[in-house]
């Protein structure tokens, strides 16, 4: 049975999609947490609606990251953008050390409450784990393998849709996996923000002292997370394995 | 004389702080704390003399920056750029101020924001392109802050409505900047009391490592919000049960479940480092020290400790950054921190209240993580000669 760890993330994803169409079914796990006559199932809207909203905001974000960071990473690795590589690669070290919650706060202002600061803190944040990946990924390629297409007389346009960017590919989705990862943690803070995301189910139960709110929530988020890195990283080695590296 | 050549990141600096100093407003300035502001340009917002001497040196910077210029005097012409920028703002909340009014607030506006951000990546880049050594960067880190410092001291920006807020929160302010500190430090130090050990064992037990790195990271993606109030059921209860617990402040709420939910986030990076830095202590090392006789726990220590430490000091520099980011989410579980301001701002939809609280994270985030590369890079002297081969 080498197939075990994929048939246990099968049935915890499925179990997900169970609790999330149909929750009462997992009314007596959570029981125990609540107190006599608390509800048990977050009642303030469906979890199922504020998974896909999580879910819509997390892509939105990381999708709109990925492009801008292999955008500039692909800029700043040419030769006519060389001189801002030593530069980027700071601004990347800076930029990790904002904290999330602060990145939101300051978006408010300026973009109003909602789901905007949100996706503006997602996509800012989101931003420096894939950049610094393309960055990597695209400087560290075997200089046997750029010579050989020069070489076979290829323009720099093909070599780098042909060579450079398919053999970096492991490497840019090994970001994008980091970014997605902590982005379906951070979105739960958005919810301080009033933006819909699942961090309105925990925040719910800290305020009204329903710890089976704040375990819903929190579990939704951590399963999605695990499975959609796990996910992402079979991705990356199926990629790599064809690329032979 | 030499050519002088356009410097391509000079130039979108140049374009930047230009807009930032003539066409977008300088600071705003609003009647009381919750009305519309309006807003002024470096003209209006300063006295006449201080608005030629900002909108001089800016230009100055800016042309030193345009052309290729050496280094030193791009960071010169930062450095000082700032300073006249952090001064001018100071200037102009007096200014803008009327006589005896304390329901103003004046507050830096876009323009400001925009020119902070064009010399301060002018100053990035020339440190970039300088590469100080790690002590000359701790140096320079502390000067910066010693003129924050003063110019906080000397109540120059004590018109500033960030200022106002914290003038009417001094107390409160100092006691939430107690308790963030102690809750990213102390779990830190508790996370490397535990995790250094325990990665030592992960390192010796190969079956130990996979299980409990799993759970480490699996830990990492609980969202902090909701670890931090998973937790107040079992502190909650260990509060009441456990004799004596209740005395040394453990309770559901407040500041120890946000301690073990950070020492949990902090557990993994250190761990995972410990057993990244050992295993990556070279075999002949490891050979030569078994041949001369070393016992196991001689060898930990006189060998594969030191040559591992920069690794696990890696570690702790990504928990210490994350912990005092982290840090700021204990004030939703009533733990404190700098988090009260940032969300009692949100709340009330002040800006300068949730800037009370970014700042500082921000500062003390950015400060812990250059004066931790500075000791990796000092921890491990051979770095620099790799990079220069």
């Amino acid at each position: 049975m080498p197939k075990l760890a994929t048939l246990i993330r099968i049935a915890v994803f499925l179990a997900l999609v169970a609790f999330l169409l149909q929750p009462h079914w997992f009314e007596p796990l959570l029981r125990p947490l609540v107190q006599d006559n608390a509800p048990v199932i977050y009642n303030q809207g469906s979890l199922l609606q504020l998974t896909l909203l999580h879910l819509r905001t997390v892509a939105l974000a990381v999708a709109a990251a990925a492009l801008v960071a292999l955008a500039l990473a692909i800029l700043v690795t040419r030769a006519s953008g060389a001189e801002f590589l030593p530069l980027s690669r700071s601004l990347v070290n800076i930029g990790q050390t904002f904290p999330p919650v602060a990145v939101l706060a300051l978006a408010v202002p300026i973009f109003g409450f909602g789901e905007k600061p949100t996706l503006i803190a997602l996509f800012l944040y989101g931003l420096l784990p894939i950049f610094e990946n393309a960055l990597t990924g695209l400087t560290t390629l075997p200089p046997s393998v750029m010579e050989a297409a020069r070489g076979a007389g290829m323009t720099s346009g093909q070599r780098l849709l042909k060579v450079e960017l398919p053999l970096a590919m492991p490497v840019i989705l090994a970001g994008i996996r980091l970014s997605v990862v902590i982005s379906l943690a951070t979105a739960t803070i958005g919810s301080t923000v009033a933006a819909k995301t699942l961090g309105e189910v925990i925040i719910a139960g800290l305020q009204s002292n329903n710890l089976a709110f704040v375990v819903q929530g929190g579990l939704i988020v951590a399963i999605l997370a695990v499975l959609l890195h796990d996910a992402l990283q079979a991705a990356e080695r199926r990629l790599a394995a064809r690329m032979g590296r | 004389m030499r050519e002088l050549r356009l410097d391509k990141l000079g130039a979108i600096i140049a374009a930047l702080a230009l807009g930032g100093a003539f066409i977008a407003p300088f600071a705003t300035f609003r009647a009381n704390r919750i009305v519309a502001g309006e807003v002024k340009s470096v003209l209006d917002a300063l006295p006449a003399g201080w608005s030629a001497v900002l909108l001089g040196i800016v230009v100055c910077a800016v042309a030193v920056a345009a052309v290729r210029s050496p280094a030193v005097l791009r960071l010169v012409a930062a450095f000082v750029a700032l300073a006249t920028l952090a001064l001018g703002i100071g200037v102009a909340a007096t200014h803008l101020t009327p006589e005896g009014n304390t329901y103003a607030r004046v507050s830096p506006a876009s323009g400001f924001w925009i020119m902070l951000f064009a010399f301060g990546l002018l100053a990035a880049d020339a440190l970039t392109r300088l590469r100080p050594a790690p002590f000359v960067r701790v140096v320079v880190l502390v000067a910066v802050l010693g003129f924050i410092g003063i110019l906080l001291l000397s109540g120059s920006w004590d018109g500033l409505s960030i200022l106002k807020e914290y003038a009417s929160r001094v107390d409160t302010f100092w006691a939430e900047a107690r308790k963030h500190v102690t809750l990213a430090l102390g779990s830190l130090v508790a996370a490397t009391t535990v995790g250094i050990p325990l990665g030592v064992l992960c390192h010796r037990v190969t079956r130990l490592r996979d299980g409990l790195l799993g759970v480490l990271n699996a830990i990492q993606t609980i969202p902090s919000i909701a670890l931090f109030g998973i937790l107040i059921a079992p502190l909650g209860w260990i509060a009441v049960h456990v004799p004596g617990a209740a005395a040394v402040g453990i309770r559901g709420i407040g500041v120890a479940p946000a301690f073990v939910a950070l020492f949990l986030y902090s557990l993994l990076p250190v761990v995972a480092n410990t057993v990244v830095g050992l295993a990556g202590v070279p075999r002949d090392a490891n050979d030569a020290a078994r041949g001369i006789g070393m016992t196991d726990w001689q060898r930990l220590v006189g060998i594969e400790f030191p040559l591992a430490f920069p690794v696990i000091l890696t570690g702790i520099r990504i928990v210490l950054v994350q912990n005092i980011g982290l840090a700021t989410i204990a004030a939703l579980i009533g733990g404190g921190g700098f988090g009260v301001f940032v969300f009692q701002g949100v709340g009330q939809t002040a800006m300068d209240l949730v800037l009370l609280g970014a700042v500082p994270t921000v500062v003390l985030a950015f400060a812990a993580a250059i004066v931790l590369d500075a000791v990796i890079e000092m921890a491990s002297p051979n770095t620099r000669q790799a990079e220069a081969a």
